[in-house]
């Protein structure tokens, strides 16, 4: 049975659908089947991210209410083999999204993908409510700010108790921490949080910290998940990250961006 | 044969009514004169020529009750009693000498001087204990006893109690101490920078914490009715 994972931050623009596509896609490099799903009904961006757009025939909500079958609606990815996309309506809102149908389509993707990872939208409402209900496990997009972080703070508190863990007394969603956008510089010179600040107010594991690089808005713009950028050093800190949500130690060459923030 | 023009002349038929009830729990006649003018001098307009049954149910077991004085009392307040309640056999006679009907006993115990606590066991005081941490959006109230937390409070959390608030962290968000007026109450915390801090409805808002004990241990308690913060 496959894993759920959510991307969320509460706050919007911090990088959800950017580390989705990448993480997505790394864990499919991996050799892993994987899905990610786009859960910001109206305002649909994932396909445009993972350059597929102009494929979509299908989408969620037509698979929720019955309008297209799952196979019809999931958009396989031309560059990784293992990888699928399931794209947002446009056209809808979010309350499209019905616990019933969600629960429906996650359960037919379990069987048939390792990992399933829910993009969500910004905001606590009801679309990031069902984006983060069924969820295994969180990635928590935090940006080096303080408004993004509370907002962080925020989620992790709904994580907690408006899942479906919660609700039926599981074991709790596992939460992951990955701090986006960071400026080593700006951080040393005392204008931005440092990652020890971030960790102490919001005290869950750190999954890895992404630099901010010029890399990323090029890759959005060309449709090309970060990670498949082989000379980016964003897309290497992606690798990193999914290197260590698998349980290993990243080892590539450029993972000395990490351990210099550590000092090790 | 009887016609449809009969009339009937009368009718006797059982009626619920409310009536008012004087319940004694003493015998003393004084003591009984005493209250019963306080509390007729509080509303002298509904009491007048009132119906009213006496219940002497506290006192069944006390032989020296004067029930022709508390008639006369009564009557002499404007009141008109009706009937006795729940009287033992040798106060039935005396009610009967005095015009005054009989009510057998209707009621169970718990109308035997509602002033008595109903048992002496005290309750158990629960206090609430929160392992995970206390985040933005969230909030914890224990309602009865203490709130102890053994993680942070984060900005914009809310934590509430009835009586002392303690946290085993870092406290960011809002804490209130004595919510129900409970100025003995405190709180106590590991790391301090909370939003706000109240102790029984007085308060202090961050800005007014004294830099030297941002992020130190402390405790804060109420002292001539201002709030103190003191280091622990």
């Amino acid at each position: 049975m496959g894993k759920i994972i959510v991307v969320t931050s509460g706050k919007g623009g911090v990088g959800k659908t950017t580390t989705s596509a990448a993480f997505a896609t790394g864990l499919a490099l991996r050799g892993f089947q994987t899905v990610v799903i786009d859960f910001d009904v109206g305002l649909r961006n994932l396909d445009l991210i993972m350059g597929c757009e102009r494929r979509v025939v299908y989408d969620f909500v037509n698979v929720i209410n019955g309008e297209g079958n799952l196979n019809q609606a999931l958009i396989k990815d031309k560059r990784v083999d293992s990888l699928y996309i399931l794209p947002a309506s446009q056209t809808r809102d979010k309350e499209a999204l019905s616990i019933k149908g969600v629960a429906r389509v996650l359960e037919a993707l379990k069987k048939r993908f390792e990992y399933i990872i829910c993009d969500s939208p910004a905001g606590i409402e009801h679309g990031a409510i069902m984006a983060m209900y069924f969820a295994d496990e969180a990635i928590i997009t935090t940006n080096p700010e303080v408004s993004s972080v509370r907002d962080s703070d925020r989620i992790i508190g709904m994580l907690s108790s408006k899942t479906r863990r919660a609700a039926q007394n599981l074991q709790p969603v596992k939460e992951h921490l990955l701090v986006t956008r960071y400026i080593t510089k700006r951080v040393s010179r005392g204008d931005m949080l440092s990652v020890d600040d971030i960790q102490e107010i919001l005290a869950i594991p750190l999954l890895g910290v992404i630099p901010e690089s010029p890399s990323v808005l090029q890759a959005s713009n060309s449709g090309i998940p970060v990670t498949l950028d082989e000379k980016s050093n964003a897309g290497q800190a992606y690798l990193d990250a999914v290197a260590r949500f698998l349980g290993e130690e990243p080892t590539s060459k450029k993972s000395g961006f990490l351990n210099r923030l550590f000092g090790k | 044969m009887y016609s449809n023009s009969y009339k009937p002349i009368l009718e006797i038929k059982g009626n619920l009514l409310t009536l008012m009830v004087l319940h004694l729990f003493e015998s003393d006649n004084e003591q009984i004169a005493e209250e019963l003018v306080k509390k007729i001098k509080k509303a002298p307009e509904f009491f007048q020529s009132a119906p009213i049954i006496i219940d002497l149910y506290a006192i069944a077991d006390q032989a020296d009750i004067n029930l022709e004085n508390i008639i006369k009392l009564l009557k002499e307040h404007g009141l008109i009693p009706v009937a006795v309640r729940s009287a033992n056999s040798q106060q039935q006679e005396v009610a009967l000498t005095l015009n005054l009907g009989i009510l057998t006993n209707t009621k169970s115990a718990n109308q035997r001087r509602n002033s008595e606590p109903e048992d002496d066991i005290p309750k158990p005081i629960n206090s609430k204990v929160i392992q995970q941490p206390v985040r933005s959006g969230q909030q914890v109230i224990s309602l009865d006893g203490d709130l102890v937390i053994l993680s942070m409070v984060s900005h914009g959390a809310e934590v509430l109690a009835h009586k002392h608030i303690h946290v085993y962290g870092a406290l960011r968000g809002r804490a209130l101490a004595g919510v129900n007026g409970d100025i003995k109450a405190r709180i106590f915390c590991q790391q301090l920078d909370a939003e706000l801090l109240s102790i029984a409805g007085r308060y202090v808002v961050n800005d007014d914490l004294p830099n030297e004990l941002r992020g130190k241990p402390v405790q804060i308690y109420l002292e001539d009715d201002s709030v103190k913060i003191e280091a622990l």
